[in-house]
């Protein structure tokens, strides 16, 4: 298993580096630093003293990969690609182009990010479960057939409607929440009920027609047919081994996704102004601020790599027949 | 004389068009490539979908022949100056929408503007009011007391064109229908009135008369009213809706063109020739598919923003330049979606190349590019069907996510997206701006409905694990 787990590591780390070059090709080498500092700076009027000064101060003055003005090491070290690149796999993501440190914010918008992330995911998992299953033991009947076109219905809607209504409906109308904004501690729950409802009646749609084709694609195998014929209750094959069984693939779905809930939701975090690591890259695209985004891309494919090795892992937790070699 | 200007999108999506005409004269002749498509008509959901998504798609069509109008001749008539303007021909035949623009916002139906101005009386006093609307309900001479029996005398009349219409279509169906099966017209119609035919043409019949009587509401209303209000410039809601349909087309079918390709050769090649070439392969797509997309596509469109705003001689006109940045999405968005059919495609071939056919091509001596085109090709493309349907409405709804995050269309682009980004604002004003945001939902949501439902039955059509069942 540790050997495994060491493996799938050093596999990933090749993608890394792919994913490095790939993101700094598009950052710097399709656009050259000047072009950067040109669009900061404004398109018109723009002295060659006032770019060189834009890039010295945000360290893009050096060259892109040989520096032949250092000697030894630094011909190498002292260029772009190792300033902003290399040092990403250090998770030094060094500063934003308005001069924060990146690190530091992203530890401090973590955590918002995650109390609207899990809750969102514990309850729309329970819901969607819940429904799936309603739908998967009254299966051909009308029940399920208008419980699958509702899926179908919720699934059309945009969830940038979800929001917009969800918010002026309880927010503005009914006014049981506050519209966006948050605190931190225990006032934070008011502000984040209504992106957790929201979040989760939008996910509705998809999720549960999905989790019932897995319930379905359980309750036709011969092992049900088997726990009917020796004289089982509906219910209690449902329980107990279809729904045990149908698991197995929600729940490596979901472990999937696990490492990606620090990136928060763009959407949900923008529309109700939470300080999270979503609204954080949405700020980063409208300011067009090159150094954020670059380190949000590379915290992403991180983080969806470990989420690869972590679904590896859980399925040799949750199901027996698995063995990693 | 007009002069026609070809767009990059206009260009492929008449691509497309011709493959998919030339694809169904070829199908016509095979009966096992015809089979499915029947059975995906037989059910009623999705042949009336497809009425549906056909009329989404004609308007799209219309929208993308563009021209642009010749100036006023300044007389030495060497050369003619053309407009700035790129107009398509869906802008010359809904006409007075485009041109009756009000000042600002106006609710739907209104015959008053929705903000207050300072108006000036005849006798010098300065009143502050609602001023009527300079185009909608112009005609009416008290907009309180007329306003409601002129609504209701134009929907009346659109009813009443809508009958005739409607029932020309029916008997034209029927008289086709009696013909081919050789059983007379009466009969025919007997048939389709009862829902008996095999194809569910009076389901169709009754999708497409409710299109009509929709189109000629709009036709009859429209020429008086703004139907769903007016924007922040006074431009009408209905037209924009309208002019927004051929971004969520082109978005959600060249993407797929775009990316069908690689997907398509990368993922039979690598199931097919294995070894190093299947490690590359897999190498690539899975790195593609580690990034987070909208970030990718983020800092791809962000880099062509950068390149635009750099290179602004390229451009001739604003709507061209909007153009590039909606092909470059697609192309973008393409590059994040084609992992998950390339990844399918693999498997697929992976297990064909196994199959007893395929041996025995390879044993006949059969080189492997024949293999590969003539015997599994053919055999992967209801995955490669189903992936391109069912992908289409998730990309019309990513349009409207991406336009909100800042790097979808460009701004000046008609599109749901930008209108919901719009409404945003709008819904926190006191009163509420609602049309807009309404709009662009039922526009969108009829699209999206009528797609998903018509690749589920596709799905069920074309899928051999879920037919055998």
């Amino acid at each position: 298993m540790f050997a495994y787990i060491i493996r799938r590591v050093a596999y990933a780390l090749p993608i890394l580096i792919g994913i490095n070059i790939l993101t700094f090709y598009l950052f710097f080498v399709v656009n050259s630093p000047d072009d950067m500092a040109r669009l900061h700076l404004g398109m018109k009027r723009v002295t060659p003293e006032a770019i060189e000064k834009w890039k010295g101060s945000h360290g893009y003055d050096k060259p892109l990969f040989v520096n032949h003005a250092s000697s030894g090491p630094g011909q190498l070290i002292d260029t772009i690609f190792f300033d902003k690149s290399v040092k990403l796999f250090a998770f030094d993501f060094g500063t934003s182009d308005d001069g924060r440190d990146i690190s530091f914010d992203i530890r401090q918008r973590m955590l918002p990010s995650l109390a609207i992330a899990i809750p969102s995911l514990i309850i729309g998992l329970l819901v969607n479960i819940s429904f799936a299953l309603l739908m998967a033991f009254f299966r051909g009947t009308y029940v399920d057939v208008s419980g699958v076109v509702l899926c179908v219905v919720l699934m059309s809607i945009s969830a940038m409607f979800y929001i917009i209504g969800g918010q002026y409906l309880l927010a503005k109308v009914l006014r049981l929440v506050p519209i966006s904004g948050f605190e931190s501690g225990l006032d934070a729950i008011k502000f984040i009920v209504l992106p957790v409802v929201i979040g989760v009646v939008s996910g509705i749609g998809s999720g549960s027609r999905w989790y019932r084709t897995f319930f379905l694609e359980e309750a036709g195998k011969d092992y049900v047919r088997t726990a009917r014929a020796k004289g089982l209750a509906e219910s209690l094959v449902m329980f107990r081994h279809i729904l045990r069984n149908a698991l197995i693939p929600i729940v490596t779905g979901v472990v999937a996704v696990l490492p990606l809930l620090f990136m928060g939701s763009l959407l949900l975090e923008s529309f109700f102004a939470v300080p999270g690591l979503g609204s954080y890259t949405i700020d980063a695209i409208n300011n067009q601020d090159f150094a954020i985004v670059r380190a949000m891309v590379f915290l992403g494919s991180v983080l969806y790599i470990i989420g690869l090795i972590m679904v590896d892992i859980t399925y040799t937790l949750v199901d027996p027949r698995v063995r990693l070699t | 004389m007009i002069k026609p200007v070809i767009l990059w999108t206009d260009a492929l999506i008449f691509l497309l068009l011709t493959a998919v005409i030339v694809f169904s004269v070829y199908a016509r002749g095979k009966p096992h490539l015809r089979a499915p498509w029947q059975h995906v008509l037989r059910s009623r959901i999705a042949a009336s979908s497809l009425v549906i998504l056909l009329a989404f798609i004609t308007t799209g069509l219309l929208d993308s022949l563009h021209f642009r109008l010749p100036l006023a001749d300044n007389g030495n008539g060497k050369q003619t100056h053309y407009a700035v303007e790129v107009l398509s021909v869906l802008d010359v035949l809904v006409g007075p929408l485009r041109t009756r623009v009000e000042k600002t916002y106006s609710a739907p139906f209104s015959t008053h503007l929705f903000t207050r101005e300072n108006i000036e009386q005849p006798d010098g006093r300065v009143l502050r009011d609602f001023p009527r609307l300079e185009y909608a309900g112009s005609h009416l001479a008290d907009p309180a007391r007329d306003r409601g029996a002129d609504i209701l005398k134009r929907s009346a009349m659109a009813s009443l064109q809508t009958l005739p219409a409607a029932s020309l279509l029916l008997f034209g169906i029927a008289l086709l229908q009696g013909r081919r099966n050789g059983q007379g017209t009466h009969a025919a119609l007997r048939d389709i009135l009862q829902g008996r035919t095999e194809i569910p043409w009076r389901v169709i019949l009754v999708t497409q008369s409710l299109l009509l009587l929709l189109l000629l509401l709009a036709v009859n209303l429209g020429s008086a009213y703004h139907i769903l209000g007016t924007d922040k410039v006074g431009q009408d809601v209905l037209y924009q809706s309208l002019k927004s349909i051929r971004t969520g087309l082109v978005i959600g079918t060249l993407t797929t063109l775009v990316m069908l390709p690689f997907a398509v050769l990368l993922g039979i090649l690598a199931g097919y020739a294995r070894g190093w070439i299947d490690d590359v392969v897999q190498y690539v797509y899975t790195t593609l598919n580690s990034i987070p997309h909208v970030l990718l596509i983020a800092a791809a469109i962000l880099m062509l923003q950068v390149y635009i705003a750099n290179h602004p001689e390229l451009f001739e006109t604003t709507v061209e330049r909007a153009d590039i940045r909606l092909l470059f999405l697609c192309i973008i968005l393409g590059i994040t979606s084609w992992t998950g059919l390339c990844r399918l495609l693999r498997g697929e071939s992976l297990k064909l190349r196994e199959a007893e056919y395929i041996q025995a091509a390879q044993s006949f001596g059969v080189s492997h590019g024949r293999i590969i085109t003539r015997h599994i090709l053919p055999n992967v493309m209801h995955v490669v069907l189903i992936t391109v349907v069912l992908d289409f409405s998730g990309l019309v709804l990513a349009e409207a996510v991406l336009s909100y995050v800042g790097v979808g269309v460009d701004p000046t682009m008609n599109s749901w997206g930008n209108m919901i980004n719009g409404a945003r604002l709008e819904m926190a004003r006191e009163p509420v701006v609602w049309w807009s945001l309404l709009s662009a939902f039922l526009f969108m949501f009829a699209l999206v409905l009528a797609a998903n439902l018509f690749s589920d039955a596709v799905r069920d059509a074309f899928d051999p694990r879920l037919r055998a069942r």
